[in-house]
């Protein structure tokens, strides 16, 4: 309709509705479009790990098929006949991680003990961050000190020690080489003390004062307030603490694979060289000649992959509990 | 005006590094004109060989600066299974693909063998320094886990004036698919009816008894460093690090040690075999001076290669390997090609297209 | 003299003690790994180490030039995947998500957290190499870019959390909408902490061994591009360490020198920068 270039007539539109022009709106003031954009990405994180997931699932089709629920219960391992089984590197996780845990537990809860209840604000600060300093040492780091100073040691020294001494126990029997369950246990406990430390010490420091000031006003010494109230009130956390190292020294790699002695064996030694998942994966998987042998490779790591989503899921829940528990206070 | 915090400080400082190096890193390569896009072959596979080869792909990059063969020593089984899923150019080996094996290839391959080598018994025992000799027998019953103690009359028969201790043996063997694995095993096999049948011989075995090392230089390595130990290593290996590495007897019943000589020795004779088909095991081959755990070793390559300017450079290299690099492989201890396997591969080059 | 009160004197006494012997213990193992790192690398750094290409085997000599050079390129790819990712899905949980789909992403991050490293290895090559048919500094980058998200996500959406609504409703009450005042006000807010996280993350991943060992591989030479295979300082560190060159140890010494160095510096710079920002915050 318009005819001269001065006027201009926008042509007309069709009258918007109500929930549309408040889009539009919003749109043009750009928060529709920053919700979309940090949706889109938040989405893509959900997309990566189902596609992780998927995509451990598809690709051990072959050897879940062939072995069933049978592949957790096998004992060998044999790429030259094909046979496959997930027990003898599931034997040395568990037990690697389980010697890591009964290990750093008594240390690391006592250090949180330390740090919370006795060492002055400052010092406790000061040294918890030293302490969280170790939990940023990577793990091939630990793994190159360990074959150089803690084999040794163990072989030298500690084995022949436990030998001598217990040696009628079934788990320190054996020969003795240096490298195997036993220094893959102890390096890992090494390396998540740090993590339990720094848990532990927080739900320490978040339970009430009140329950110490009222214990100790009963007559229980500093250590009795301490292991009797305290703790036991912040238990959930620091259990939660233990899941949470416990998931973390399952998917340990490099560290273990130095030092564990790369034997698909069960044995009742801890001196005896042991497999465990992770271990198996790095070394193995670039060769593997056939797709069975791949696809079995990856079904292990799907069960690590599951028994770690099961165990973080476990801590979290605990973690979440004492937290809770310490605030909700009148 | 915001102060200039520690933070900034350190945030410039890591960016302005990081960029540096990107853009200094790979100039720094003392080449004065610009270098024309640089030609790259990556390989990977058997360790046996990697010392001659690192120093070949080495030579060869000085020799022409704009080609790089990256050759990663992952183990044989690692070489033929990259190569089959396609992710390097080549692939190397110590046990030749046997047809069922090159029939899940989903295209063809050939063997160039590149030099021979020995697989030796080294060994960490303390206070020991003689030179051991082991029978077949010993070998097998040692890596069977039947012989345990270093003590033992198997041991102790041919080594009367060597002092072996009471203790453990600690038996070391790969933990990856391996080369050296194979003709260690294709050894046993042929000489233990006993290993023959409980574990046979392949780039990967379930052993009976023993701690595993990756790569011979993780064997090498965990040998050095264990008391009572014996492994089994390509010979450089050992030499290189100055441990010690017994003779093996023959199928002469003499106690050779592996040498240039020895290795040779056990060579002569097959390459009419080769003429027809160049996967061949040498392992406890006849003759009074050959050394019974040897085998050649193999490039495997594709014959079809699709990339005009990498078939030019493998074909090249190959050619170059077949010349000069043999002359390098002696002062590694590898033993040269024999002359008539070099001509029979000169005329396998023309399958490359 | 009460006999019970003695025993509980003394057991308070000792446990006390073992405690403080406890943390002894546990402080004291960074001391050590710092002391016989430098012990034992210190010596093997040279210019060589920094400016050389590794020499065959059983020479001597050499550095890992092409590793540092791959470590750098590697985090800056894992950088840039990882960190917008991570950034935007914590401002997404923080400022704008919806119940049922936050708790999701959530969860599912906390999933990705718990990933072992080795299979996110096996997720790159069967997602990058495979299809690439190559081992390549992207897929490297990209395992350990995932490996990123879960850390950038939560640091992020903890610190746009510390931010005060006061702040918040001040820019609304100004009539930002409520992009910009996100975006302008609330994440310059938090913008310290955030970028100390990142930085604490990318220093995690740094040292991350596993996820390159079938992704970037290994390479002699230098990786031009992105889609070559690549030296990188952890995978030298372990191909080195179990070796048995001597030479090649002391290599592996001085790189996990360097490596651990540059970790622990981000580390504490990290946490001095944070609480410089927590004092300044209450002060």
């Amino acid at each position: 309709m318009a005819s001269s270039a001065s006027t201009f007539t926008p042509s007309p539109r069709p009258a918007l509705t109500g929930r549309a022009r408040v889009f539009l709106l919003r749109l043009r003031s750009g928060d529709e479009v920053a919700h979309l954009i940090t949706l889109i990405f938040a989405s893509a994180i959900l997309l990566i790990t189902v596609l992780l997931a998927f995509e451990l699932y598809r690709n051990s089709a072959l050897s879940r098929e062939k072995f069933g629920w049978h592949f957790l219960t096998t004992r060998t391992w044999d790429p030259v006949f094909e046979d496959f089984g997930a027990l003898p590197f599931i034997f040395g996780t568990v037990v690697t991680s389980a010697v890591g845990l009964l290990l750093a537990v008594p240390v690391g809860v006592g250090a949180a003990i330390f740090l919370a209840e006795l060492a002055p604000p400052r010092i406790s600060d000061a040294l918890a961050f030293v302490i969280e300093l170790l939990a940023a040492v990577p793990s091939v780091i630990y793994g190159l000190l360990a074959i150089f100073t803690l084999v040794p040691l163990l072989r030298t020294v500690v084995q022949p020690f436990l030998k001598e001494h217990l040696g009628f126990i079934p788990l320190f029997q054996g020969p003795n080489y240096g490298v195997g369950l036993l220094a893959a246990g102890l390096i890992l406990a090494i390396m998540i003390v740090p993590f339990i430390v720094s848990i532990s010490r927080e739900v320490l420091m978040a339970v009430p004062v009140e329950q110490r000031e009222a214990a100790l006003a009963l007559g229980a010494t500093r250590w009795e307030s301490t292991w009797k109230v305290v703790v036991p009130y912040a238990r959930a956390g620091i259990l939660g603490s233990v899941f949470l190292a416990m998931a973390r020294a399952l998917g340990e790699t490099m560290a273990v694979t130095m030092v564990i002695g790369n034997d698909p064996k069960i044995s009742s030694s801890l001196f005896a060289p042991g497999y465990s998942i992770a271990a198996v994966i790095a070394n193995e998987f670039t060769e593997a000649t056939s797709d069975l042998y791949i696809h079995a490779l990856i079904e292990l790591g799907l069960v690590l992959f599951i028994l770690t989503i099961i165990l973080n899921g476990l801590a979290r829940l605990l973690i979440l509990a004492t937290r809770r528990k310490g605030t909700a206070h009148p | 005006m915001k102060k200039l915090s520690a933070l900034h400080l350190v945030l410039t400082l890591v960016v302005v590094g990081l960029g540096l190096t990107l853009v200094i890193g790979p100039k720094t390569r003392l080449v004065a004109a610009p270098p024309p896009p640089p030609s790259l072959i990556n390989g990977a596979g058997a360790t046996f060989p990697y010392p001659i080869y690192s120093k070949w792909f080495d030579e060869y990059h000085k020799l022409h600066p704009d080609i790089q063969i990256n050759y990663q020593s992952i183990g044989s089984g690692g070489g033929i299974q990259q190569l089959k899923a396609g992710t390097v150019d080549f692939g190397a080996s110590d046990m030749p693909l046997n047809d069922q094996l090159l029939g899940q290839f989903s295209f063809k391959v050939i063997h160039f063998p590149t030099v021979l080598g020995a697989v030796v018994p080294t060994y960490n025992i303390p206070g020991v320094n003689a030179e051991l000799k082991f029978t077949p027998e010993a070998l097998a019953g040692i890596y069977l886990g039947k012989i345990t103690k270093w003590n033992d009359p198997a041991l102790t028969g041919p080594n009367a004036g060597a002092n072996l201790p009471g203790q453990d043996i600690v038996v070391v063997h790969r933990s990856d698919g391996s080369g050296t694995t194979f003709v260690w095993t294709d050894y046993l096999s042929k000489v233990s009816p006993d290993w023959k049948s409980s574990v046979g011989s392949n780039t990967s075995v379930r052993w009976p008894v023993g701690l595993g090392g990756k790569g011979n230089e993780g064997v090498a390595g965990l040998v050095k460093q264990t008391p009572n130990s014996i492994g089994y290593v390509e010979l450089i290996y050992a030499i290189q690090n100055n441990q010690p590495y017994g003779r093996v007897r023959n199928s002469s019943g003499d106690f050779v040690k592996a040498s240039l000589a020895s290795v040779t020795a056990a060579a002569a004779g097959v390459a009419g075999q080769m003429e027809k088909d160049v996967r061949i095991s040498i392992t406890d081959a006849p003759g009074k001076e050959a050394y019974p755990i040897c085998s050649f070793t193999y490039l495997l390559i594709p014959t079809r290669i699709a990339d005009g300017a990498k078939r030019k450079v493998i074909t090249d290299f190959l050619h170059w390997m077949l010349a000069n690099g043999q002359t390098m492989v002696e002062s590694l201890n590898y033993a040269r090609l024999p002359k008539s396997v070099v001509a029979i591969e000169r005329k396998s080059l023309g399958q490359i297209q | 003299m009460n006999y019970r009160l003695v025993w509980r004197k003394s057991v308070n006494a000792v446990m006390l003690s073992l405690t403080g012997l406890c943390t002894l213990l546990t402080v004291s193992v960074l001391f050590f790994i710092l002391g016989y790192l430098i012990w034992n690398g210190a010596g093997a750094i040279n210019l060589d180490f920094f400016t050389k290409l590794p020499k065959p085997v059983g020479e001597t000599g050499g550095g890992m030039a092409n590793a540092i050079v791959g470590s750098a390129k590697l985090l800056l790819l894992a950088a840039l995947t990882g960190v917008p990712i991570g950034f935007m899905g914590g401002v997404y949980l923080a400022e704008f998500g919806g119940k049922t789909f936050s708790f999701l992403v959530r969860y599912t991050t906390d999933l990705l957290n718990g990933v072992p490293s080795i299979v996110m290895g096996i997720f790159a090559y069967t997602m990058v190499v495979l299809p690439m048919k190559h081992f390549s500094t992207l897929a490297g980058g990209l395992a350990l870019g995932v490996m990123m998200i879960p850390i950038a996500v939560r640091s992020t959406e903890e610190f746009l959390r510390t931010v005060p609504m006061t702040l918040r409703e001040g820019a609304l009450a100004l009539g930002a909408s409520k992009w910009k005042a996100i975006a302008t006000v609330v994440i310059p807010a938090a913008f310290r902490g955030i970028l100390t996280g990142i930085m604490l993350d990318l220093a995690r991943v740094a040292g991350e061994t596993a996820p390159l060992l079938f992704t970037a591989f290994n390479n002699r030479f230098w990786s031009p591009g992105w889609n070559q295979p690549t030296a990188s300082l952890p995978v030298m560190i372990f191909t080195y360490a179990i070796a048995p060159y001597d030479d090649w140890h002391r290599q592996a010494w001085a790189a996990g020198l360097v490596l651990l160095g540059l970790v622990l510096l981000a580390n504490i710079t990290a946490r001095v920068v944070l609480s410089r920002k927590l004092s300044s915050a209450a002060g």
